[in-house]
């Protein structure tokens, strides 16, 4: 049960994106991967759940093993099931054209993991654990794009947690939620690492601070830094990061 | 404060122009419509939608253009269907599979834009060149395949525009999930089904009006077709044969028809509307 990132070299046309990335993530913790823009952190953690096939002219080189399968070298099949294992909330919410209900649902109904009354109770408690329950009880058949973005939010959780992953991926996914919003998905986040190992990028450093338990410290494609939230914002070693943290740049 | 009197003045002009053409567009719309009414609803009869024609039909006795309303239906429907089937891969290729920047892509549009662009007389004649080719007669299957030509542009442009505007998120939050691209394929198909509605209403609209590009395939017969070999009566075409008669009750047959001809894209619009509104779940 572990992500590990060996010698990965991401190439996108001619640029390289991220250069020799080596890396364990901890287990049912909240990893911050923190750094400037353009630095590859979404790059990085698109790789994790080979998204990045989406991407043009894309070149990988290098393995990442999630529970010990390598899967930078694996083919169409146990990538599906691999994302599967791997949640995935975006930086702007993406409800599918669906009722709220199939949107929780769908993940379970094309994986075949659940049916009927199962299928209903697995919905209504992942609504529950991301706090929507009282706020959509009642009108779960009605589409899901007439929820407010930051319920909208907590709706994509809802239903990533409900394919029953082991990981989470977050993409700022604070970044586009109104400040109340943002508070209620970062609380969340803290409820979850009990279940689940969290690698989160962001953008604002504070929330880093508030939430992360691991660090990682990436500039122009390479990780400069890593390790533990305290180490990292009391005392760190770099030079670079010292002054990142004191917002010498961003 | 001249300033602000010219931004004024501006203003007004430009309301008084969106009025003018608000007005211009109705006013056609309406009069279209009125004309179809007012000469048509002298002949139109339960006698004329429901009958076939006559022996002396042509010449302003008994019968009515049953044969041209089913055979249109026919030709639409068949059309429609074969049209969806061929476009929605066409589209799902163009922007999902193919990269952005794809020279295929852009070429493919491009060709699309110029199918789109000719005119059905020209579909009609190459149909016919083909089926001469082949040793074909005019028939049904002959109507049907060239208005399934005519429409698939309309289709593939229609619902290509409506694809492009689709935000790719879904694309990796649904792929996120484990979903293989099929399962994708079906997601997307959701969220652009009021394209598909759109594009299949104007791919009708099309079809069932368009007289140049059957005249040569279909052909032309008082009978129901009951075989794809047999030639077929289209609305359009009953239309114009009646139009182009010297007896006045004859031309008022033509109105009919055209008003026949309306009565169906309205009620197939108002439908198609409805189905999208009501099963669409992605509307606000």
């Amino acid at each position: 049960m572990s992500i590990e990132v060996k010698n990965l070299n991401v190439y996108i046309k001619d640029n390289h994106i991220l250069k020799n990335i080596n890396l364990t993530l901890p287990e049912k913790k909240i990893t911050c991967i923190i750094g400037p823009s353009g630095c590859g952190k979404s790059t990085l953690l698109k790789t994790l759940n080979r998204l990045i096939d989406s991407v043009e002219n894309v070149r990988v080189e290098g393995n990442v093993f999630v529970d010990g399968e390598d899967i930078i070298n694996s083919n169409g099949y146990q990538v599906t099931e691999l994302r599967r294992k791997i949640g995935l909330v975006n930086q702007r919410p993406c409800p599918l054209p669906m009722s709220i209900y199939a949107n929780v649902a769908y993940g379970c109904r094309i994986n075949n993991m659940y049916r009927g009354r199962k299928l209903h109770r697995v919905v209504c408690k992942n609504l529950e654990a991301v706090g929507l329950w009282n706020e959509v009880n009642g009108r779960l058949r009605t589409p899901a794009v007439r929820l407010s973005i930051g319920q909208q939010q907590r709706l994509c959780l809802a239903r990533s947690l409900a394919v029953e992953p082991e990981y989470i991926l977050a993409d700022e996914a604070t970044s586009a939620l109104d400040p109340i919003s943002a508070k209620k998905v970062e609380d969340l986040f803290m409820t979850l690492k009990d279940k689940y190992s969290i690698i989160m990028v962001t953008h604002t450093l504070r929330q880093a601070v508030r939430i992360a338990d691991y660090v990682v410290f990436m500039y122009l494609g390479e990780i400069i830094e890593e390790g533990p939230a305290d180490q990292i914002f009391n005392n760190p070693q770099q030079e670079l990061t010292k002054n990142y943290l004191s917002g010498a740049f961003s | 404060m001249a300033k602000n009197k010219s931004k004024q003045y501006e203003e007004v002009i430009f309301k008084i122009l969106m009025v003018i053409s608000m007005v211009i567009v109705f006013g056609v719309v309406f009069s279209v419509i009125w004309t179809i009414v007012s000469k048509g609803y002298k002949a139109i009869s339960w006698e004329m939608v429901s009958q076939l024609p006559g022996g002396g039909f042509y010449i302003g006795k008994e019968g009515g253009f049953l044969n041209a309303i089913v055979g249109s239906l026919y030709i639409v429907g068949a059309s429609t269907v074969l049209g969806l089937i061929i476009s929605i891969p066409v589209v799902f290729f163009l922007n999902v599979y193919l990269k952005k920047d794809s020279k295929l892509a852009y070429i493919a549009r491009l060709a699309f834009d110029v199918l789109f662009g000719v005119p059905s007389i020209v579909y009609g004649a190459f149909g016919f060149t083909i089926m001469v080719f082949l040793g074909l007669r005019a028939s049904l299957l002959g109507g049907i395949i060239v208005i399934t030509l005519l429409i698939i542009p309309i289709f593939i442009r229609t619902m290509d525009e409506a694809t492009r505007e689709f935000p790719r998120d879904i694309l990796d939050a649904t792929y996120a999930l484990g979903a293989t691209k099929w399962e994708t394929l079906k997601v997307v198909i959701r969220q652009i089904a009021p394209g598909i509605a759109t594009a299949t209403l104007l791919s009708i609209g099309r079809a069932i009006g368009d007289a140049a590009a059957v005249m040569f395939t279909a052909g032309y017969s008082d009978r129901i077709p009951t075989a794809l070999s047999q030639q077929t009566a289209t609305l359009p075409l009953s239309v114009f044969f009646q139009l182009s008669s010297p007896i006045p009750e004859v031309r008022n047959r033509a109105y009919a028809a055209a008003l026949v001809l309306t009565i169906i894209v309205l009620i197939l619009s108002i439908l198609g509307r409805f189905f999208t509104n009501r099963f669409s779940k992605n509307k606000l």
